[in-house]
């Protein structure tokens, strides 16, 4: 009887042994936003495919995530094993060896569907670093009420004299109803992701071909000058401080003509829920300056490998699930088309049930007109639509994007602003030995 | 004798006091005020964030989410185990800081107190690859070593001002009792030390507890404790104030109830001394 007992526990704990060498952990680093939220709700789908792999999650606030995976990937401490990173981290990150790259993906991942747009931006020499979770640009939303009140028809691609005379006629201050409603607090990627967009439309650059800043040109006096003139005659109060969060509340309060914004705020202002106007909302493409370049910026939140995971096929077989076609399709199925990460896939685009989707063309259709290989008018020796993707970016697109919102505070004028940023840039870029 | 003060002095005193005490805490009332609010609610302009509907779904939808348990047990051992590790330290050199003084002691003293002041980010790489190579990264044992570190220097200062205040003739009187070093340590020493010892841990266990930089870099998933459960509610893109606010209502309600108990002690062990 002991002797069965005896053997039966042993049995046992061999079964644990090989269950425990068999699953694998990884850990996943991400983002708080809603997409990633929703994929952790759905993961029943990726442990029923493969059973043998375990999926931890630190989610964490984007700058402190950041912080927290550059620390882990420069000393290749390990900590994870699937990194959530943007288009400005890839090619930076890449380029250092840092990430493990995604060519040898299976057939039926299909990675030739991946939107050119997005995948121009995650690729360096011919190697995937990255595949997108969910790609977005920035467009124009309107309130389709206050355009026909003011008699104006908004075209499917303004120029910015048509949004600056629509938001001249929308703006009635005495009801707290602004015609436009622009990013101003400060950050590389709060308002100069904004202002770098833009600038781009009116032919500016961050340098030239010799990494010269080019804030002393007219084309960026022009932008800096326009955009004040927006914000201080048809902007609400206080804008300064307004990122995107803030913008998206004003909208939904209905107190914005037009919001220029990421693409991903559609779904959040024609939901019902949480918006008093989403029955009244438009969108077009980013204004124009006629120049052959809109507005709009280009984004994707990325799921890549470090190379310092030691379970790597495991870390692939989940980026591949999050990023296939699968993981769309199980998210039209259980949350509704509205809610599937947009902007990756072509087949996406095609299919008839995403079509339906109110703002699905008009993402497509600014996410193609961005290119971050090409994002402005004259050439540029660098990769990125509103960011310069360099290391030292972070750093002096912040620092630039104080001055600028110092300008539309009103505590330094425009001019100011622009020397200041000029000077700064000059600066860093010399210590950092891109000029002499 | 302490000078009567007159009911109109005594009413201006009360309604500053009020004052202060109202516009210290008011940040932690609009916190848990804006967790029984829904997303769409909690921007709005203050006066309507009042008037609002009031709800517990934040709540529930943070419990679905997160395991605020797991991350409230780290928090507990991360805590409370720094703080006992710097306590065993810090007695005994307290003690001889205080009691048997050297010519460098000051020094010594000073010198402690200014590790203080480098910035925490200036070694985080080295400390990071240490902990890399020693497999300490995201574990609760590197959490607890590294902060009984970083607060080990307020510790033994605020010992050492405590045991200052214990007049060495009665440690004296212990030895010519026959008293050996451990016995005056352990049954004379400690015993009228209680209210500064009480108050120096649960002072330590407050700044632990709270402590965002080295738990959020240290830790990913297995050893992240409640700062890391509220980093997990800010959102770039979308709103989020309620569910960070429920997030950090519950991140910080231990601490307070365990404030609001001992406050006696806490006031008393801060004060120490103060009045003979």
């Amino acid at each position: 009887m002991t002797m069965t007992i005896r053997a039966l526990l042993g049995a046992c704990a061999v079964g644990a042994l090989a269950t425990a060498a068999t699953a694998e952990t990884i850990t996943v680093a991400t983002v708080n936003n809603g997409d990633m939220i929703r994929m952790q709700g759905l993961m029943a789908d990726f442990e029923e495919k493969h059973p043998d792999i375990d999926v931890e999650w630190v989610t964490l606030e984007e700058n402190v995530l950041r912080q927290r995976v550059t620390t882990d990937i420069a000393t290749k401490g390990g900590q994870y094993d699937v990194l959530t990173i943007g288009t400005y981290e890839v090619p930076i990150w890449g380029k250092q060896g840092w990430l493990v790259s995604l060519n040898d993906l299976p057939a039926e991942y299909d990675a030739d569907d991946i939107l050119p747009a997005i995948r121009n931006g995650l690729t360096i020499d011919g190697e995937l670093y990255a595949a997108p979770f969910y790609g977005e640009s920035s467009m124009v939303m309107y309130r389709t009420d206050l355009m026909e009140q003011a008699g104006l028809t908004m075209p499917e691609a303004p120029t910015w004299d048509f949004i600056k005379e629509a938001a001249a006629a929308m703006t009635d201050k005495q009801n707290e109803v602004y015609g436009i409603c622009l990013r101003g607090k400060a950050g590389w990627g709060e308002n100069m992701a904004f202002l770098t967009a833009m600038a781009n439309s009116y032919g500016a650059r961050w340098f030239d071909m010799d990494w010269q800043p080019q804030f002393d040109g007219e084309a960026w006096k022009a932008t800096l000058t326009d955009y004040l003139d927006l914000m201080n005659n048809y902007g609400p109060p206080g804008a300064a401080n307004n990122g995107f969060n803030e913008n998206l509340a004003l909208f939904q309060q209905g107190k914005c003509g037009m919001w220029i914004d990421a693409t991903v705020a559609a779904s959040f202002v024609t939901n019902a829920a949480e918006s008093t106007v989403a029955d009244k909302v438009g969108f077009a493409l980013a204004p124009d300056k006629g120049l052959g370049k809109r507005g709009n910026w280009l984004w994707a939140w990325n799921l890549a490998i470090p190379a310092g995971s030691q379970k790597v096929d495991a870390a692939k077989a989940f980026v591949a699930w999050a990023t296939s076609k699968d993981y769309l399709a199980l998210v039209a199925e259980e949350e509704g088309w509205a809610n599937v990460p947009p902007g990756t896939r072509t087949s996406l685009y095609e299919n008839p049930e995403y079509q339906k989707v109110p703002f699905a063309n008009m993402t497509l259709e600014s996410i193609n007109a961005a290119d971050p290989t090409a994002p402005t008018v004259d050439e540029v020796p660098y990769v990125g639509v509103q960011f310069v993707a360099i290391p030292e970016f972070q750093g002096i697109g912040t620092a630039v994007g104080q001055q600028f919102s110092a300008a539309l505070a009103g505590t330094v004028s425009a001019e100011q602003a622009l020397q200041s940023a000029q000077q700064l840039t000059e600066r860093e870029m010399k210590k950092a030995g891109y000029i002499k | 004798m302490a000078r009567a003060a007159s009911p109109r002095r005594r009413a201006v005193t009360t309604v500053i006091a009020w004052a202060v005490g109202l516009a210290i805490f008011f940040p932690i009332l609009w916190i848990v005020i804006l967790s029984f609010k829904s997303e769409g609610d909690a921007i709005r302009p203050p006066l309507q964030v009042l008037t609002s509907a009031w709800t517990t779904h934040t709540y529930a939808e943070v419990q679905e989410r997160s395991d605020y348990f797991r991350h409230f047990m780290n928090s507990v051992i991360i805590s409370f185990g720094s703080t006992l590790a710097a306590l065993a330290i810090a007695i005994p050199a307290a003690w001889s800081m205080a009691f048997v003084p050297g010519r460098r002691t000051k020094d010594l003293l000073m010198w402690m107190l200014s590790t203080k002041m480098l910035p925490a980010v200036g070694v985080l790489v080295p400390i990071y690859l240490i902990f890399r190579d020693t497999g300490l990264l995201d574990t609760r044992t590197g959490l607890v070593i590294v902060l009984t570190m970083i607060n080990l220097p307020i510790v033994v200062w605020m010992l050492y001002t405590y045991f200052k205040e214990i007049p060495s003739e009665i440690l004296e009187a212990a030895r010519m009792d026959g008293a050996g070093l451990r016995d005056e340590l352990l049954y004379v020493l400690t015993p009228m030390a209680v209210p500064g010892i009480a108050s120096t841990l649960l002072l330590n266990v407050i700044l632990a507890w709270n402590e965002a930089f080295w738990t959020l870099n240290l830790t990913a998933s297995k050893a992240a404790p409640l700062t890391a459960f509220i980093a997990s509610y800010s959102s770039p893109e979308g709103l989020f104030y309620a569910k960070l606010s429920a997030a950090s209502t519950l991140a910080i309600a231990p601490i307070l109830i365990l404030g609001w108990f001992s406050q006696k002690q806490l006031v008393r062990g801060l004060t120490f001394g103060a009045v003979k």
